[in-house]
This record gives structure tokens, C-alpha cells and sequence, in this order.
């Protein structure tokens, strides 16, 4: 550094040097915004684009989109019943498998995982989060479909199926591909996600509140189940919202496993299709027009849910977690 | 049964049910990656990396076009979002406390952090494809980007929010402006934490198929021009995993293979580089 001191430097040069770091620091204020609000951008212009394009196909159809069973290219009529009803039952058996897997998950990684075990298991199941999509869905047509038709299905349908009112759900014939074979690949890719919201809101609980339940006599299912998971629960629904937000609009394991059909499926062992999973397949080869403003339709309604269904779950996460100050 | 031995037989069957499911979450990592490994290391030689994409019905063949395309995809979507993700990033540590834009901006990264990655691809299609003339690497980068983006933001900022206030301070007092103390001193020092951030965006972007399947589209023959369509090895994947052609299903395993390794291999180095920083 130089020998002259500050209080050497004439005035005017101090406040020249002031004046100009004002006003680079106004700039890069400025400049760091301008990128932030890219994001917002990017969200207004999905919304826009994506309503733009899908104007047409709301006009034609009216509220009759939505409820419209029918999906057929050379008659031009579309409707998103069976696409939605695909994505939404898909995503619904995928939670009812994923959420008390991740709960186990993090249950063990909290309370009864030896602690040099902790990191490696935890690096482990974040991994699996990190395999592509895509990975799951040829693991899936290849490997698990046939595995599932052969020695899974055919269970089910020799137990559940012969129960009265679910066994329709499990008629047909077992061919591996269709909806439950979704919903299963679907479970695998969100458990992930769901036992890591889990494990960081388990760990919020102050150490105070479990050691006393502990030091009555509780056991660690007790103190997990009536002090860890009222404590936490809003957290805990804050993540399993973000598995069904990850799940609704999961596109290329699920259209590798659906079997693709644009029929109303009879039972969970038929083929299907869902929203992401019809628009991977069809708009690539889409026509201008009617059937390419009804694709952006589908792509409309699916970022309308999952926006929202993620929103929630977000805003619940800030609040489980905020807690940790208290 | 005694009350005691009743809560000790739930306890235990609790416990064991959870250790089950643990199991069952690494156990499916390891037959994913056991199942790449049997069908897909075959399919890893010499041809594979130096021949193009067969045609259908043809035999042999490899994936260079499409190896080639991913990676120039990918060399961009890094270069465009890890300058976009950190200055954003930035802003929303550094000047986003009291404001409420940063904090809608927080929220809407959130959200898009787990959007479906398929109307990022629409968007893309609407936006850049259908005013630009047409499918293109160019396009791919910019879905990608959109995508990755959102993840150099979010670990950019919490790491920022790591630095002791003390060190922002001393810089400060020094009398340094603001912009040298974000750029020259806390940036600096999480370096190692912004770098984790941009590894694990490109872990993400890699096997990103949706995107890509109306942006970049495919191409079944070696180009390098990024204004043209381009290979690329989620789509070819997507399109040869569902052939009816044993080289063409042989190949969807190799690239499965290279794609999944790749990226585990990313995640495990953004890791090891992360906890280097905490010796310090």
C-alpha cells in the first residue's frame, strides 16, 4: 500500500473517489436486480406464452377441456379428463408408497442411525435423487415392468383382487406396463425428496423436548410419533407436497412405463397416459393448429396445479422450519 | 401381555419397519445402478464413442454425434446460468433483506426449482423455437439454462449467507465499496460453496430429457453448428429405449450407462469439494 495516509489527499480527491464508489455501488445494485428478476420474468413469460398458445383450444372447447373424456387427433377433438386423471392418480399411488418410506428413512437417519453411519446413508438416498429421470424410466420398461407382471401382479390379483369393491381395480390382464407400474416408478423417484424434507425438519426439534419425553420413559417410536411429528407437522406436509409437486410433473420415467393410451384406463393394471407423458409423446409430431394449441393446454393446466400444489408446499416448509429459532 | 412389553413390541417393530425402508431406498440404488452396469458396459467400446447414431434397421453403430451434441449443450447452459445464478444470487443476499421483491423472487426460485421440466421445454418451444426459425442447440442451452439457473441462485445465496457479518465489516471499515467487499471478499470465500452450486446445476441439466425433446430436438448425424438441431444423449435414449431394434435398445443402455455415471460422479465431486471447505 501507499505511504500517504487519507487525511494527506487533498478534499476534493476523497470526495471524487466517494462520489464514483456511490455510484458503482448504485449500478451494481442495479445490475445484480436486473439478473434476480430474470426469474420472475421466466414465470411471466411461461404463464403468458403458455396461455397465449393455448387460447385457441380453450376457445374451442370452453370449460368442456377440462372435462372432456375424449383425445383424438383425426376427429380434432381433445379433451384433458383422461390425461389428468393419469397424472393425478399416478401421483396419488406414488405418495401413498412414498410418504411412509420416507418417513422410515428419516426416522432411522434422526433417531437411530449410528452416527458414522449417518452421512454415507444420507449421501446415499441423495443420489438417488440424483439419477436421472430418464435412467428410471428405461430401469423401469425393462427391468421392473417385467418383474412386476410375473411375480407382482399376480399376487395382488390372487389377494386384493378378490376382494369386494377394490378388486376392479386390479382386473385385466397383467402385462407389466400401466397405471400402478407409474405410480410405483413414481414413488421411487420422490422418496428422495420427501425423506430429505423430513430429515432436516425432524432435526429442528429442540433436543430439550425429546431428552424429556426420553427421560420418562418413552420409547423412540413413542417420542417420534407423539413429539417429533406433532412438533414438526407441518413441515412433514410441506414435503410431501413437494414429492406430489415433483410427481405430477415427472414426464420421462412415467412415458416409459404408462403404456400410452388415450383410453379411460378400466383398472390400475391398464395402460394410461398423463399430462407430461402425452405431451412428450404427441407434440413432437403435432400438426399446427388445433392439436398444438391443445397440447399447450395440457402444459397450461399441469403448471397451474403444480404451481400451486408446490407454493403450498414451499410456504409450509418455511414454517416448519422457521421454528428452529425458538 | 403387560402394557411394558406391548410398547416394547411396537418400539421394535417400528424401528424395524423404518430400518426397511432404508434398505429399501439404498437397495434401489444399487440394482439401478447394478442393472447399468450388466446391460450397459457391453455397450461401452471403441465404436461407441467414434461412430454416429445407426440408422433403423442398420447394425452397429455409436453415440459420437450425440456425446458431442451434449456436451456443447451442456459447455454453454453452464457458461449462460452460472453468471445469471451467482449476480442473482448476490442480490438476494446482499440487498434482498428488506425488500419485497427478493422476497417473491425467493419464493418463485423455490417453486421453480421443482417445475415440471417439460414446460420449461414448451416455454422454450413458444419462445425461441417457433420465433426463430426452428429447433436448435442454441435452443436446448436455453431451457437448459432456465433450469439451472434457479439452483447457482439458491446455493449461491445460501452460501453468501454463511459469511460471518464480521468479515463483511472489517471489509468495510477498510473502506471499501460495496461491490469489491461482494465480489473480492465474500464471494471469495465461499468459493468452494459456489462452485458446489454450479456442479450440482449441471448434475441436474444432464439427464434432463423433457427439455430437450422440443428444443434441441435430435439429429441423427455429427454437427457441431448450435444453430442447427442436435444430438443428444437424453433423447436418444428416450427414442432408442422405446425401439423395436436390439443395437438401437443396446445403445439406449450405454448412453444410460455414461449419462447416470456422469452425473453420480458430479454429485460426489460437488460433495468432496464442499466439505474440503469446511478445514478451513
Amino acid at each position: 500500500m501507499s505511504e500517504v495516509s487519507t487525511h494527506d489527499l487533498p478534499q476534493s480527491n476523497q470526495t471524487t473517489r466517494g462520489r464514483l464508489f456511490k455510484l458503482q455501488d448504485l449500478a451494481f445494485h442495479q445490475i445484480t436486480m436486473v439478473f434476480a428478476m430474470i426469474v420472475l420474468v421466466a414465470l411471466a413469460g411461461i404463464l403468458i406464452s403458455l396461455g397465449h398458445q393455448a387460447a385457441p383450444a380453450f376457445k374451442e372447447f370452453g370449460w368442456g377441456f377440462i372435462w372432456g373424456d375424449v383425445w383424438s387427433i383425426p376427429d380434432e377433438k381433445y379433451g384433458a379428463r383422461i390425461a389428468i386423471y393419469g397424472t393425478l392418480i399416478t401421483s396419488f399411488i406414488a405418495l401413498l408408497l412414498a410418504v411412509p418410506i420416507s418417513f422410515g428413512i428419516a426416522l432411522f437417519l434422526t433417531e437411530t442411525c449410528p452416527t458414522w453411519l449417518r452421512r454415507p446413508l444420507g449421501t446415499a438416498i441423495e443420489l438417488l435423487a440424483g439419477v436421472p429421470s430418464i435412467v428410471f424410466g428405461i430401469w423401469g420398461l425393462f427391468i421392473f415392468a417385467p418383474l412386476f407382471s410375473n411375480h407382482v401382479q399376480p399376487i395382488i390379483q390372487d389377494t386384493l383382487g378378490k376382494l369386494p369393491l377394490v378388486g376392479g381395480l386390479f382386473a385385466g390382464p397383467p402385462i407389466g406396463i400401466g397405471i400402478l407400474t407409474a405410480g410405483v416408478v413414481l414413488a421411487l423417484m420422490v422418496i428422495p425428496f420427501i425423506a430429505s424434507v423430513m430429515r432436516d425438519v425432524f432435526e429442528t426439534v429442540p433436543p430439550v423436548l425429546k431428552e424429556s419425553a426420553y427421560g420418562v420413559g418413552c420409547t423412540t417410536w413413542e417420542v417420534v410419533w407423539n413429539i417429533v411429528l406433532p412438533y414438526t407437522r407441518v413441515g412433514v406436509i410441506g414435503g410431501i407436497m413437494l414429492g406430489l409437486g415433483r410427481a405430477l410433473g415427472e414426464t420421462m420415467a412415467v412415458t416409459f412405463v404408462i403404456g400410452n393410451s388415450s383410453r379411460l384406463p378400466a383398472s390400475l393394471f391398464s395402460p394410461g397416459t398423463s399430462i407430461a407423458s402425452t405431451l412428450a409423446n404427441e407434440f413432437g409430431e403435432a400438426e399446427p393448429g388445433l392439436h398444438i394449441s391443445s397440447l399447450f393446454a395440457l402444459g397450461f393446466l399441469l403448471f397451474i396445479i403444480t404451481f400451486f400444489v408446490l407454493g403450498v408446499s414451499r410456504w409450509l416448509i418455511y414454517r416448519g422450519t422457521k421454528k428452529q429459532g425458538k | 401381555m403387560s402394557l411394558y412389553t406391548q410398547r416394547l413390541w411396537i418400539n421394535r417393530i417400528g424401528i424395524g419397519l423404518s430400518m426397511l425402508a432404508m434398505a429399501l431406498g439404498f437397495v434401489a440404488l444399487l440394482w439401478i445402478l447394478w442393472t447399468l452396469f450388466s446391460k450397459g458396459f457391453s455397450a461401452l467400446n471403441w465404436d461407441f464413442f467414434t461412430k454416429d447414431t445407426p440408422a433403423p434397421g442398420s447394425a452397429g453403430g455409436g453415440l459420437r454425434n450425440a456425446i458431442v451434441g451434449s456436451g456443447l449443450i451442456l459447455f454453454v447452459t453452464t457458461f449462460v446460468s452460472t453468471p445469471f445464478g451467482i449476480l442473482a444470487g448476490i442480490y438476494l443476499a446482499e440487498f434482498g433483506d428488506k425488500s419485497k421483491f427478493a422476497a417473491i423472487t425467493r419464493f418463485v426460485t423455490d417453486i421453480m426449482l421443482s417445475a415440471p421440466s417439460i414446460i420449461i421445454g414448451l416455454f422454450v418451444y413458444a419462445l425461441w423455437v417457433v420465433s426463430f426459425g426452428g429447433f436448435s442447440g442454441w435452443a436446448g442451452s436455453v431451457a437448459l439454462s432456465l433450469i439451472a439457473i434457479p439452483v447457482v441462485l439458491r446455493t449461491t445465496e445460501n452460501m453468501l449467507r454463511l459469511v460471518p457479518p464480521s468479515l463483511r465489516e472489517a471489509a468495510f471499515a477498510l473502506g471499501a465499496p460495496r461491490w469489491q467487499v461482494s465480489l473480492k471478499v465474500t464471494l471469495r470465500s465461499v468459493k468452494a460453496g459456489v462452485v458446489t452450486g454450479v456442479l450440482l446445476a449441471v448434475a441436474r441439466v444432464t439427464g434432463e430429457t423433457a427439455p430437450l425433446l422440443f428444443t434441441a430436438l435430435n439429429n441423427q448425424f455429427y454437427n457441431t453448428n448450435m444453430a442447427k438441431p442436435m444430438g443428444n444423449l437424453p433423447v436418444v435414449i428416450f427414442q432408442f429405449g422405446m425401439s423395436p431394434y436390439d443395437n438401437w435398445v443396446q445403445l439406449a443402455w450405454g448412453g444410460s450407462l455414461l449419462i447416470a455415471l456422469l452425473v453420480l460422479a458430479i454429485n460426489v465431486g460437488a460433495r468432496v469439494i464442499f466439505r474440503q471447505k469446511d478445514n478451513f
